[in-house]
């Protein structure tokens, strides 16, 4: 489905550049659960959701030549860095004429770092559950990255201003 | 003797092709595959849409769910039992996840979800701890067991060796649809060594890890999961089938919405239709329902529905082609306008369709990506990730590869290209006007 090729792209192109997979993976998600019109599938994984469907299909634009993909050696890890090409902005513009992105919303997120938007992702996940089940659960299924109470306090300051 | 820990006075067995006997003592497991809502299960089909191809597979989610439970069964109980690092108290709470992980699938999966923005995984849980047969058997345990059960298949549950039998790169589930997938489509590529990996499966404290002794075992595991993707789950012609089904479901869905006359609705789909569906609606969905649907839809005086209908029932597939986006996006949107003007409606019958669609199951090692890597443990115990051990899988893991395809009623338009002159030019921007 071109569209959903043609948002992806669109939405890389508002943020400029999403530095990290993981980043990206988070930001989708969040955007989707704000009400953003992506299709990706998510299920719960190492770092929080995670869409299979989203790895694919950005694969699918950096062959397209749609998407740049760059790596950036870290030291102790590699990261990914995507941005849209010329011809994946024409391509979007094509596809998609309409704008559906709010730039302060995507500047929003990628002005936070990914493990502050793991937790994010991840108590959204949990959002059917009230706010004390949400963080038991995520004090469980991260419970090696030790979130302080701090952490979750911003983090559904973060929510809620996603929410007006 | 507490319900948990009753047996049956005698072992049941049910004959499996794949395992040959999947073995039941406890009265737990076997008071839940009674449940209606396992029942169901022998009433969805484990690969949609693929018996349109692969004559052969028609093979249910009740016999893949039963084999999971069966390779679990094994494992907590030959390859797990007497080591240390095995809770031997988590048996129950795994077999049973094992044995509902799929349980809140609903007809033809994968399209079904799409059409109706449904998510299984909400299903299953909806089941297990909803007002259903599954609960009332769960309950029976304890009042936090069908909790503990759904944390499992969500993987929330506190204890991941656990989760990871039920759900990891190397987990029962692949193993059992690998398998039986294979078998059932009568292709050779799902094979590999289950013997061997059992043998050689370790639990830790947080999740499995294999023998460096078994690698080569596991890289045929690796490859089988490569090929079934591409030869079978991926099939273009499947793929095909799959649109039909799609199309044909929106097509229902956007008419019911614009008030249409239907001759007939089928009142089990009614609440999917009107976005109000219960667990009781889900549970009593199943393919029987949609097929007779399709048939009666047949007769709707909507052409297009009838048209999807038919085509679904009878195999009347779209043709595709190969397409690539990068250079012919452009040519898509004239080819819409085109069908648009020769009053085919794009929406049904033009269809992109990119791997993306239904990703591969990949094996990716780690760096930034999610998931928990297949760790194979050395003689001095220190582990070592897959890839990093096995040429073989390094070769193939994290490599892209993908296919992008556009379908289209090509008998339709060779039909009707003398009386229709855009049909032919639709064709030989097609590339299929020959």
């Amino acid at each position: 489905m071109l569209r959903d090729h043609a948002k992806l792209v669109q939405f890389i192109a508002v943020a400029g550049q999403i530095d990290g997979r993981k980043k990206l993976q988070k930001m989708i998600y969040i955007a989707k659960k704000s009400g953003y019109p992506f299709q990706e599938k998510y299920g719960l994984h190492m770092y929080g959701p995670y869409s299979e469907e989203l790895t694919c299909r950005i694969e699918e634009l950096c062959e397209l030549g749609f998407v740049e993909e760059t790596v950036h050696d870290k030291g102790s890890y590699v990261q990914y860095c995507y941005a849209p090409t010329e011809e994946g902005l024409h391509f979007a513009e094509t596809i998609v004429p309409e704008s559906f992105i709010e730039p302060t919303f995507v500047e929003a997120l990628t002005s936070q770092r990914s493990r502050f938007l793991e937790l994010v992702s991840t108590l959204l996940y949990f959002d059917r559950l009230n706010r004390k089940e949400q963080v038991e659960k995520v004090r469980v299924v991260k419970n090696k990255l030790n979130f302080t109470d701090e952490e979750f306090t911003e983090a559904f300051r973060f929510i809620d201003s996603l929410v007006q | 003797m507490s319900y948990g820990t009753e047996k049956l006075s005698e072992e049941k067995v049910f004959k499996d092709p794949i395992h040959n006997y999947i073995h039941v003592r406890d009265r737990v497991i076997w008071d839940v595959i009674g449940t209606r809502e396992f029942q169901r299960l022998r009433r969805i089909r484990q690969l949609g849409t693929t018996y349109l191809v692969f004559h052969g597979a028609e093979h249910s989610r009740f016999q893949h769910s039963l084999g999971v439970y069966e390779i679990v069964r094994r494992i907590v109980d030959d390859v797990f039992a007497g080591r240390p690092e095995w809770d031997a108290s988590e048996r129950l709470v795994t077999l049973c996840a094992a044995l509902l992980h799929d349980v809140g699938h609903g007809p033809f999966s994968h399209a079904f979800e799409n059409v109706f923005d449904l998510d299984h995984e909400q299903f299953t849980r909806e089941i297990i701890l909803g007002p259903t047969e599954v609960n009332d058997v769960l309950s029976r345990v304890s009042s936090n067991f069908p909790k503990q059960v759904a944390e499992v298949i969500e993987k929330t549950y506190p204890n991941k060796l656990v989760i990871s039998l039920v759900s990891s790169q190397i987990d029962a589930d692949r193993m059992d649809y690998l398998q039986r997938d294979s078998f059932y489509t009568g292709v050779s590529y799902g094979h590999f060594d289950m013997e061997r990996i059992l043998r050689v499966m370790r639990p830790t404290e947080d999740e499995v890890v294999i023998k460096t002794s078994g690698m080569h075992a596991v890289e045929d595991y690796i490859m089988s999961r490569y090929q079934m993707y591409w030869q079978v789950y991926f099939h273009p012609t499947s793929r095909s089938a799959e649109v039909i089904l799609t199309k044909a479901l929106h097509r229902a869905k956007q008419l019911y919405e614009e008030g249409y006359p239907f001759e007939w609705v089928p009142e089990s789909l009614r609440a999917f239709f009107e976005d109000r569906v219960t667990v009781e609606d889900y549970v009593a969905l199943d393919e029987s329902v949609l097929v007779t649907a399709f048939h009666m839809w047949q007769q709707e005086a909507d052409p297009i529905l009838s048209d999807l209908s038919d085509r679904f029932l009878n195999r009347r597939l779209f043709q595709y082609i190969d397409f690539n986006p990068a250079t012919e996006y452009v040519r898509f949107g004239e080819l819409e306008r085109l069908f648009r003007e020769a009053g085919l409606d794009p929406d049904y019958y033009l269809v992109a369709l990119s791997s993306s669609d239904l990703p591969y199951d990949l094996y990716r090692p780690g760096e930034e990506n999610e998931r928990v890597p297949i760790q194979l443990i050395q003689p001095d115990g220190n582990k070592i990730e897959l890839s990093k051990a096995s040429d073989i899988v390094q070769s193939i893991s994290g490599k892209r590869r993908t296919s992008h395809k556009l379908y289209f009623p090509e008998d339709v338009l060779r039909a009707g290209k003398e009386e229709h002159p855009l049909y032919e030019r639709i064709l030989n921007k097609l590339g299929s006007g020959t």
